[in-house]
C-alpha cells in the first residue's frame, strides 16, 4: 500500500451564491521516497489539493468528500491534535513566497528552535544543535552566524533555503512544495531545485511539487498530474506526458511552450482561457478551446459537450477524454470488423 | 535570403535609438538633514546610491526586437523606463532617430511620446480601474491628436481593437472583468491606438499563464510584421527570448555584460554569466540538470564591486578582472562580450 493515498478527493468553498467546487474525484498515490509534479494553470486548483493534504484549506472551503490516507490513518477523519503532530513531523510544507514564511520578528535560530520544541521534548541548546546541522546540509553560507539573524537580513535564495531546513528539521517523509521557486531568479532557482532533489534523494523523502513549470517538473519528478478546472484530467510517468502527451491540454501546454517552435514562427496557442469554477461548461471542462471535439470526419462527438469523461488508461498514463477513449475502443475492435 | 540579409549588413542604416554610457543611480539618504551623521564628534554629510545601470551602451535597430535579459535587481527595467523617459539618466545620452531626447521638456518630448509606447508586466495595476476599455483605448489617441473629431478617434479605436482580436462589445465594459491575457490584450491595444514605430515591453507576459503567454507572444509577433514595429524587449526568460529576440543583451548589476545576434548567442555563449544563466533554464529533456552552479549571490547595487561586476561569482576571475572595468569588445560574429578571460582567450 502508498504512503499516501488520497481518492476521489472533493474540496468546496461554501460562498453565498452557493458552493464552489474546486476539486473534483481527485486521485493519485505517492510511495515512499516518490516525487509527483502537480501542474496546472493558475486556478487549476493545485495549490488546494496541496493544503487539503495537510487539512489546511481555511474557511469557508471545506473537504466536501473522498480520503486521504497517509500511512494507514484517515487525514479527512483526524483530530486537530492528530493533525498537529503528522503536520510538520511526517509532512511538511514549502511555500511560494519566501519572505511571507519566515516571522520577522524572531531569529532564524529562534524559529527553528520553536517548531522542534512544539514536536520533540527537548532543550534549546540540542534544538540549537539540530539547526545548525540542517542549515549544514542545505549549503548556507556561514551556518552559526545565521542562526542569530532576522529573515530580513538574507537574500531571497537564502531564505528559501532556510525554509527547506525547517521542512527537514524533523525528518518528515514527504515535502510539499507549492511553487518553491516561482519568486526566485533562474539562476537561484535551478540551485534551490538541485538541492531539494538532492535531499530527497538522500533521505529518501518524498516530494510533492506544484508548479506551472513544465521544465522543473520535467526535471525533477518521476510521476505527475495535469490539472484542469479542480480536475486531473492526466497522469502518469513524468516522462511518458511530457514526450507523448495524450490529452489535448496537455498537448497544447507543451506545444505552447516557446522551445517547441522554430525561432520567429508562430507559436501554438491554446484558444481562449480557463473558466471560472463557479461556471463551468458542461460535459468536458475543456471543450470549449479543444480542437478535437470535431472528429477528423467532420462529425461532432457529442461526449465531449455533454459527459464528464471518466479516466481510460493508455500505456502507464491515465487520461480524462472522449477522443483518447474513441481512438483506443477503435484499437481493441479487431482489423476484420472494421472491414 | 541570404543575399538580402547580407545587404542590409552591409550599408548599416543608422539605428532608431542609441543608448550611451547611460547611468541611473537612486539616492537612498532622503534629505539633506538625513543626510547629515556624527562622526568621530563632527557632523558629516554621507550620501548613499543604489546604482541600478552603470555605464550602458546599446543600439536598437529599425525593425528588431532587442530583448534584454537578466535577473531581478541588473536594472533591465531601469533601461525600459530611462528610454521611455520616465526616469531621468544621471549620466550618458538617449538618442531616438539622431535626436537626443533625454534632456527635452515634457513639452518637446510629446512627439516622441507617440512614437514610443510602452507596455508594462502587470495588466491588473496598468488598467485604470474606473475607465471602460472604450475611453482607456480612446486616452491616447486624444492626448495626442487633439484636433482630430470624435468619430475619427472612435474609427481608430474600432481600427486598432480589431487589430488585436478585441470583440466591439468590450469597449463599454470595465478592466476588472476580463482576465489577465485579455487585459494584457487591451494593454497592448492602448500602446497600438497611437500608430507607434517602438514599443518598450517591460516584462509583458510574465504574470501570465503558460498558455496565454502563446497567445500574447503571438499577438506582439503579428504586430511587428504588420506594422513594422521595432521592440525593446525585457524577460527574465530565456526561453522566450531565443524565441522572439532578433538580438539579446544579456545584463548583470547594472552593466551590459553580452549583446549578441539571438542565434549566436544560444549556439554559443560566451561570458561566462551568459553560460551560467543559458544552463539554468529547465529544459524539458530527458537528462539530469547539467547547470553550472555560481558561487554566492548577486552583490548589492549600493556597493558595487570594484573592477567587473561579476567577479565575486565567476569560476575564472583573476586579478585584473578584480581591478578593470572590462568594456564590450565586438569579436568576428558580430557580438560584444565585455569580459577579460573572453578577450585574453582564456575562456572561448
Amino acid at each position: 500500500m502508498a504512503l499516501l493515498d488520497v481518492t476521489n478527493l472533493d474540496v468546496r468553498f461554501a460562498l453565498r451564491r452557493g458552493d464552489v467546487q474546486a476539486l473534483r474525484d481527485v486521485c493519485f498515490s505517492l510511495e515512499r521516497g516518490e516525487r509527483l509534479g502537480i501542474v496546472g494553470e493558475s486556478g487549476a486548483g493545485k495549490s488546494v489539493a496541496a493544503f487539503s493534504l495537510l487539512n489546511l484549506i481555511a474557511k469557508p472551503g471545506y473537504i466536501a468528500g473522498g480520503s486521504i490516507t497517509f500511512d494507514g490513518q484517515e487525514l479527512t477523519a483526524m483530530s486537530d491534535r492528530g493533525l498537529r503532530h503528522v503536520r510538520g513531523h511526517r509532512m511538511s510544507m514549502i511555500f511560494q513566497d519566501p519572505m511571507m514564511t519566515l516571522n520577522p520578528v524572531l531569529t532564524i535560530g529562534e524559529q527553528m528552535v520553536e517548531c522542534l520544541k512544539a514536536h520533540r521534548r527537548i532543550s534549546t541548546r540540542e534544538a540549537r544543535a539540530i539547526s545548525l546541522r540542517k542549515l549544514e546540509q542545505v549549503q548556507i553560507p556561514s551556518p552559526s552566524a545565521r542562526l542569530d539573524q532576522y529573515p530580513h537580513e538574507l537574500s531571497g535564495g537564502m531564505r528559501q533555503r532556510v525554509i527547506i531546513a525547517i521542512a527537514l528539521l524533523l525528518d518528515p517523509d514527504i515535502i510539499i512544495a507549492d511553487e518553491p521557486t516561482t519568486a526566485l531568479d533562474v539562476t537561484i532557482q535551478a540551485e534551490i531545485m538541485a538541492l531539494l532533489l538532492e535531499l530527497c534523494e538522500k533521505h529518501n523523502v518524498g516530494l510533492i511539487l506544484i508548479t506551472h513549470d513544465l521544465g522543473v517538473v520535467s526535471q525533477v519528478t518521476q510521476r505527475m498530474l495535469v490539472m484542469y478546472a479542480g480536475r486531473v484530467i492526466e497522469q502518469g510517468p513524468t516522462r511518458e506526458i511530457i514526450n507523448d502527451p495524450q490529452h489535448p491540454y496537455t498537448q497544447g501546454l507543451i506545444n505552447a511552450l516557446p522551445q517547441m517552435a522554430t525561432p520567429g514562427a508562430r507559436l501554438n496557442q491554446i484558444p481562449g482561457s480557463m473558466p471560472s469554477l463557479d461556471n463551468l461548461p458542461s460535459g468536458c471542462a475543456f471543450h470549449p478551446r479543444c480542437g478535437f471535439v470535431a472528429r477528423a470526419d467532420g462529425s461532432t462527438r457529442h461526449a465531449c459537450t455533454d459527459e464528464v469523461p471518466d479516466f481510460v488508461t493508455s500505456g502507464n498514463c491515465r487520461v480524462a477524454c472522449h477522443m483518447v477513449a474513441e481512438m483506443l475502443d477503435r484499437e481493441r475492435i479487431p482489423a476484420e470488423e472494421i472491414r | 535570403m541570404s543575399s538580402t540579409a547580407h545587404a542590409t549588413a552591409a550599408e548599416p542604416a543608422s539605428p532608431l535609438l542609441e543608448i550611451r554610457g547611460v547611468e541611473k543611480r537612486f539616492s537612498l539618504s532622503g534629505d539633506f538633514l538625513e543626510q547629515l551623521k556624527f562622526k568621530g564628534g563632527k557632523l558629516v554629510r554621507e550620501q548613499k546610491y543604489v546604482h541600478a545601470i552603470n555605464g550602458v551602451d546599446l543600439d536598437i535597430q529599425r525593425g528588431e526586437a532587442l530583448c534584454v535579459v537578466g535577473e531581478s535587481g541588473c536594472g533591465k527595467s531601469t533601461v525600459a523606463r530611462t528610454v521611455m523617459g520616465l526616469l531621468h539618466p544621471s549620466a550618458g545620452e538617449i538618442r531616438y532617430d539622431g535626436e537626443r531626447i533625454d534632456d527635452l521638456s515634457h513639452q518637446a518630448l510629446m512627439p516622441y511620446r507617440r512614437r514610443m509606447q510602452m507596455i508594462f508586466q502587470n495588466p491588473y495595476a496598468s488598467l485604470n480601474p474606473r475607465m471602460t476599455i472604450q475611453q482607456t483605448l480612446e486616452e491616447p489617441i486624444r492626448l495626442h491628436h487633439p484636433d482630430w473629431s470624435p468619430q475619427r478617434v472612435k474609427q481608430q479605436v474600432a481600427e486598432v481593437m480589431a487589430s488585436v482580436g478585441i470583440a466591439a462589445d468590450w469597449g463599454a465594459r470595465y478592466g476588472h472583468e476580463f482576465s489577465g491575457g485579455q487585459r494584457q490584450r487591451i494593454a497592448i491595444a492602448r500602446a497600438l491606438a497611437v500608430d507607434p514605430e517602438f514599443i518598450v515591453a517591460d516584462e509583458p507576459i510574465s504574470a501570465l499563464d503558460v498558455s496565454i503567454q502563446a497567445q500574447v507572444l503571438n499577438l506582439l509577433m503579428e504586430a511587428q510584421q504588420q506594422r513594422n514595429l521595432t521592440y525593446l524587449f525585457i524577460t527574465h526568460d530565456l526561453a522566450v527570448v531565443e524565441h522572439f529576440g532578433t538580438r539579446v543583451a544579456v545584463m548583470y548589476l547594472g552593466r551590459v555584460c553580452e549583446v549578441a545576434p539571438t542565434a549566436t548567442l544560444f549556439a554559443r555563449p560566451r561570458h561566462p554569466y551568459t553560460q551560467a544563466l543559458m544552463s539554468a533554464i529547465p529544459r524539458l529533456e530527458d537528462d539530469r540538470p547539467q547547470h553550472i552552479r555560481l558561487q554566492g549571490e548577486v552583490p548589492t547595487p549600493v556597493n558595487l564591486p570594484s573592477g567587473c561586476v561579476f567577479h565575486g561569482r565567476c569560476p575564472h576571475a583573476n586579478a585584473r578582472c578584480r581591478s578593470e572595468i572590462p568594456e564590450l569588445i565586438v569579436s568576428d560574429d558580430g557580438s560584444q562580450v565585455a569580459c577579460h578571460a573572453v578577450e585574453e582567450g582564456r575562456i572561448d
